[in-house]
């Protein structure tokens, strides 16, 4: 009995509710309950929550050096694979629903608008690290080898960002709060590596990315 | 007798171990629900709580509509497109008016704090006849007509709508523009209190709209103080506002308070905040994409699959003779 893992309604709990976002879109989308536009909403919102999972991804590993818990490490695997998968979403939001495949505007966009070119970076290199979320994918590429490859999480959330600043047409409040969020996130980082590496402890350097 | 009734088959006692974490098994359920309740709540706040939801903006539009007086119309069949008209709630709860909120549900919800009435407009500049006329008073001068316009918005979406006003020419006459009048600048009102965007800096305020003068005077070009046979709603910018059907909506500037008549073009509003995005001619072009997105398809409000644009909106038979050996691509 005392053997039971901790808090193990943590995970379910989390998974869930990460559930809930696609499960409201679907739903208003089949109601029509998606507003005048429902193709563009629901795009614009899939991509918001994947962007969402990116940045709260980089939330654990700063709580654990400033506050102390350990607990939302545990939880980090999967925040990126759910930013993943909403990325993944997003994307086939846009080329089932808004382009209806039209391969030649799709490709004619990526390459030649930036915001999509950058959108679509990002979901390009969030691909590796989907697929070697796994334990098993760690202990093949060795954890160094691995945790040089998911350093790509501090950039995917940066394209992340700059795809929705170039995406609006005005109005930038939104993503320069998840601008300012994210680079508040990456400055604690960038922080702790320097004070580890001053201290002359470099082998010490937390393993935590 | 058992005083105790029959006792229950053993198959149905709870196993001892799982009696004895009865309280912490309720925990871990009670845990389990607020953590997913909390992690959905949260996802459900950042993407779409802090907007206005669609149900709310849907019943205040339709109040907004049926609280609108009818209109008389002098005219109907003149420039009518022969296409399914955009659905009614569509067209007052998918709104671009900054000046409401920048979000498209935003100006559905704001629109109680305009207030179109009273309301004047003041037509001035190079005219021999400047003056500042009431809104009611218009009506009474120029006989009102419904016109069925495609609108094509800058943003790669469309409408179809009937409108109700009066051609922009016909005003435009009444005052006697000078020789030295070349183009048309409208500005919309300037009032925080009644436009609470105002108060931040997302555009340079008050918006600004212009056009040529041959294109203000083009029969096509209208001023509408309707929608659907009603007074328009103040979300799509009540109660006077400029109609031109070949350019992108963004032209179509709302809550008129000012026409004046300029011998130089105006500085507009998106021109301004972007001039590579945002000609001042702006008309709608499937050739000149906007630098961020295409402009060849369009998503038709109420349809599934894009469609393509037609070169200025479809009107090309009646206003591509005002820009013949322009540089379109140049002039956008």
């Amino acid at each position: 009995m005392s053997n039971r893992a901790p808090q193990p309604w943590l995970k379910p709990g989390v998974f869930v509710g990460a559930l809930v976002p696609l499960i409201v879109i679907a739903g208003r989308g089949l109601r029509g309950e998606l507003g005048a536009n429902p193709i563009s909403q629901a795009l614009n919102q899939l991509g918001l929550v994947a962007l969402i999972f990116l940045v709260a991804a980089l939330v654990c590993t700063p709580l654990k050096t400033l506050v102390g818990w350990t607990w939302p490490i545990r939880l980090r695997r999967m925040l990126g694979v759910f930013a993943f998968a909403y990325a993944a979403l997003h994307f086939l939001t846009y080329v089932v629903l808004d382009q209806t495949f039209d391969w030649r505007a799709i490709i004619a966009d990526v390459t030649k608008r930036r915001f999509i070119y950058v959108g679509f970076s990002a979901l390009m290199l969030l691909i590796p690290l989907a697929v070697t979320s796994t334990n098993a994918a760690v202990k093949r590429l060795g954890f160094v080898r691995w945790k040089r490859l998911h350093r790509l999480a501090y950039v995917v959330p940066i394209l992340g960002v700059i795809h929705f600043t170039w995406r609006v047409k005005k109005d930038v409040r939104e993503p320069v709060t998840y601008a300012v969020v994210l680079a508040v996130l990456l400055l604690i980082r960038a922080a702790t590596f320097l004070r580890a590496r001053r201290s002359g402890s470099s082998s010490q350097r937390s393993g935590e990315g | 007798m058992d005083p105790l009734g029959k006792p229950p088959p053993s198959s149905e006692i709870t196993p001892e171990p799982l009696y004895l974490r009865r309280r912490e098994l309720l925990r871990d359920a009670l845990l389990f629900t607020a953590t997913s309740a909390g992690v959905g709540g949260s996802l459900l706040w950042l993407t779409q709580g802090r907007r206005a939801s669609e149900r709310q903006i849907q019943s205040t539009a339709a109040n907004t509509t049926t609280a609108s007086p009818t209109l008389t119309i002098a005219e109907r069949g003149l420039y009518r497109v022969d296409e399914p008209l955009t659905p009614e709630g569509a067209v007052t709860s998918y709104n671009n008016f900054y000046e409401l909120g920048t979000d498209k549900s935003d100006p559905a919800a704001n629109a109680q704090t305009l207030r179109p009435r009273p309301w004047t407009v003041s037509i001035e500049g190079e005219v021999s006849q400047p003056l500042v006329v009431d809104v009611d008073q218009l009506l009474q001068w120029f006989p009102l007509e419904e016109r069925v316009y495609r609108m094509r918005c800058v943003e790669a979406w469309s409408m179809v709508i009937p409108w109700v006003g009066f051609p922009l020419g016909a005003l435009i006459k009444r005052v006697e523009p000078t020789s030295r009048a070349k183009h048309v600048a409208f500005t919309t009102l300037l009032d925080p209190e009644q436009m609470p965007e105002q108060r931040g800096d997302v555009l340079d305020w008050p918006y600004v709209e212009g056009l040529r003068l041959d294109e203000a005077m083009h029969p096509l070009a209208i001023l509408a103080v309707g929608l659907y046979g009603k007074a328009l709603p103040n979300q799509n910018g009540a109660p006077l506002r400029l109609v031109v059907p070949w350019k992108y909506g963004f032209k179509g500037i709302k809550s008129i308070v000012k026409i004046r008549l300029t011998e130089e073009p105006p500085t507009t509003t998106w021109n301004l905040a972007a001039p590579r995005e945002y000609g001042f001619y702006a008309n709608v072009n499937p050739a000149v994409d906007h630098p961020r997105w295409s402009q060849a398809t369009e998503r038709r409000i109420g349809e599934l699959r894009r469609r393509p644009t037609l070169p200025f909106n479809g009107y090309a038979e009646q206003v591509a003779g005002l820009y013949s050996g322009m540089d379109l691509q140049r002039y956008f």
